[in-house]
């Protein structure tokens, strides 16, 4: 009996420590107040810019709704997220202070105290400085109230409890502040907190573990986007989207226009320039491409292309007929695209990464570039998803990914179906 | 995000039309090849229209993908933007549209309206006589009784349309008649508000859709048909797509 309520005693202390233990890891940082601004109308417009570079309305506006007035559904693999109204109404964000506002993006936590889910990038924007935040805050507050009740969430058990968002943030979210590398430039150091911080570029572009986190917003390794199954690819690798062998204007060029003279954006990337890069001034759009030329690895690696397969020779003939009738007239008999129109799919590196996710993607769905003030017309492609059978799909990339110097694994129709039914739910 | 909405409906369709894609000639089917070399023309940009829609935007083969060609340029741009804004819903051209902005939209919407491409020839009816002469009378003089009114009244007599944001009701599939009517009716078509064809659709019964859908089919184009030029008649019920073109709320900026 004893023995039992010494175990009894030792489990309710170690519980009891791991409960103390949860929430000291959940204090909030303090609030680390900036002085008010001297010129409020100059603030807003600051803070209308940088709630551009940080995305906000990708996520908190409907197709077609009043911007930043929430309501969309983001999918995750734990239930919906449904982004909240930020706009000054009893519904949304009237009667926050800046410090509830700097709470939330600095310490994940709302006003009233709840832990927020972080589908919302908090564990970025920690690093946002204050008077960027209240910036940002005094834009928001400066919109036409618009009356829009938040909708609830809809996350399976556990990841609907508070507990457990508790135990996942003592896990993997600290607050933090941005530091500067002395050793770097003030460009390359801007470059650095808008890529890792507002932009949030590696909520995409990194892998996710089980529990849904990264491993931290210096992870700019690629990966598999969730439930979209878009992948967005390293940052790092030549081989992939890595741009270290890119001419600085090039780099620019994208995240202001959506195209090069060989590339696009397309798909999850055609949204962020849409929404978001194309409004960024030069010198920050050059922060960036500076940051990201110069990031580890980056600038090292051949851009050739991956693992060879036998599979392509059985494929071959159908998927060069296929090419011939279906892809030939716009991307060329050789791949070699039509400069400024059609990208050129020999040399593409898009054309060879695995998974082959981004591929299928385009040829089932086609696409525009984003409209951009530098590229306000842009050329598309059709949706084959209706004309072209998995099978078809199948041939015809691995005939591509496997023509004019490219080595790249075959896909099948598998692939092409899974990619097919990712998105139908 | 937009991008990565559901394909199932497409899907789906895409299974029940396995026969009649197969039926067809590949030539038929879209996207076809382009013989001509490159040149950068509007109809070159709009290549992601044409080929499900067809060549100028004549109609796809299967019904499915109506005509766009020669309808009035403030009706096309309207159902641009209900597709972008996602008040129609088709995953594929939700997601085609969303981050074109509305003065692109009114440019590809301007292209489309001014093609004049001849109508083929209306498909054998498939309906009783009966059925058609139903359908004709709702077409024709609507039914006042419940305040239903004619399709002339704002479709225009000859059924061709009123500049600028009318469309004409002929040279458009029985099935897709029907099709578009019952999305209405259901709410999955939307137009801006007030929705008069919602209003419409909603007081028809199945079997009048039916009816309107059968008799609208069997009629032939008028050559060179043009929507009436008439704007400024006034209409039976307010519609809310009839207003001149203001900002989306995202703003030509946002999108």
């Amino acid at each position: 009996m004893r023995r039992f309520s010494g175990a009894l005693l030792a489990i309710v202390v170690v519980a009891a420590l791991g409960v103390a233990l949860v929430i000291g890891l959940n204090r909030d940082d303090d609030l680390e107040r900036a002085a008010a601004p001297a010129d409020a109308a100059a603030t807003i417009a600051r803070g209308e810019y940088l709630v551009r570079a940080g995305s906000c309305f990708g996520c908190h506006t409907e197709p077609g709704g009043a911007p930043y007035a929430g309501g969309r559904a983001i999918e995750t693999p734990f239930g919906v997220v449904h982004a909240p109204n930020l706009t000054p109404d009893v519904t949304g964000l009237s009667g926050w202070t800046s410090d509830d506002f700097w709470r939330a993006l600095h310490n994940g936590r709302a006003r009233d105290g709840r832990l927020l889910y972080p589908a919302f990038p908090y564990p970025n924007y920690t690093r946002l400085i204050r008077a960027d935040s209240d910036a940002m805050f005094a834009y928001l507050q400066s919109l036409a109230p618009v009356a829009k009740p938040n909708r609830a969430h809809a996350l399976r058990f556990p990841f609907d409890q508070q507990a457990a968002l508790a135990v996942w943030r003592a896990l993997f979210f600290r607050p933090a502040r941005f530091a500067s590398d002395p050793a770097r430039s003030p460009q390359w150091n801007r470059g650095a907190y808008l890529v890792e911080t507002l932009g949030h570029c590696n909520a995409c572009h990194s892998r996710r573990n089980v529990f849904g986190a990264t491993a931290g917003p210096l992870d700019l390794a690629g990966g598999l986007i969730p439930i979209q199954n878009w992948y967005a690819p390293s940052l790092y690798d030549d081989r992939e989207a890595g741009v270290g062998r890119w001419p600085e204007r090039d780099v620019v060029a994208l995240l202001q226009t959506g195209v090069t003279a060989t590339a696009s954006v397309q798909g999850p990337m055609a949204e962020v320039v849409a929404r978001s890069t194309r409004y960024l001034s030069l010198d920050d759009l050059t922060a960036m491409a500076d940051y990201l030329r110069t990031l580890p690895g980056s600038g090292e690696r051949e851009p050739a292309p991956a693992r060879a397969t036998t599979a392509v020779a059985t494929a071959g003939e159908r998927g060069a007929k296929l090419y011939t009738d279906r892809c030939a007239a716009c991307h060329g008999e050789r791949g070699e695209g039509v400069s400024g129109a059609y990208p050129p799919l020999a040399g593409n590196r898009a054309v060879a990464i695995s998974p082959p996710a981004n591929l299928v993607h385009i040829v089932l769905r086609g696409g525009f570039a984003p409209t951009t003030a530098g590229n306000p017309r842009p050329f598309g492609m059709p949706p084959f998803a209706t004309v072209l059978s998995d099978q078809d799909i199948a041939d015809v990339l691995s005939y591509v990914r496997a023509s004019w110097g490219h080595r790249a694994r075959a896909i099948t129709p598998l692939e092409v179906s899974r990619y097919r039914g990712a998105a139908s739910r | 995000m937009a991008i990565g909405r559901p394909l199932s409906s497409a899907r789906r369709r895409a299974r029940t039309r396995v026969a009649t894609l197969l039926a067809l000639a590949a030539a038929a089917i879209a996207p076809t090849v382009r013989a001509a070399p490159f040149e950068d023309t509007i109809a070159q940009r709009v290549l992601a229209c044409t080929g499900c829609h067809g060549e100028q935007g004549r109609a796809g083969p299967d019904g499915y993908y109506p005509r766009l060609a020669g309808k009035p340029a403030g009706y096309l741009f309207n159902q641009l933007r209900n597709f972008r804004d996602e008040r129609r819903h088709y995953e594929l051209m939700n997601g085609l549209l969303a981050l074109l902005d509305d003065a692109y939209l009114r440019e590809i919407a301007a292209y489309f309206a001014s093609l004049d491409v001849p109508y083929p020839p209306p498909a054998a009816p498939a309906a009783s006589a009966e059925l058609r002469e139903r359908g004709e009378a709702l077409v024709r003089r609507g039914d006042p009784a419940r305040s239903l009114p004619a399709c002339t009244q704002c479709h225009g007599d000859a059924m061709t349309g009123r500049e600028p944001f009318i469309p004409g009701l002929l040279g458009l599939p029985r099935d897709y008649l029907n099709a578009q009517l019952g999305a209405w009716r259901s709410g999955q078509r939307r137009a801006i508000e007030p929705d008069c064809m919602a209003q419409v659709a909603r007081s028809l019964a199945p079997e009048e859709i039916g009816a309107v859908s059968a008799w609208l089919a069997a009629q032939t184009v008028p050559a060179h048909a043009r929507a009436a030029s008439d704007a400024g008649a006034s209409l039976p019920i307010p519609c809310g797509g009839l207003a001149p073109p203001i900002a989306n709320a995202a703003g030509g900026a946002g999108r």
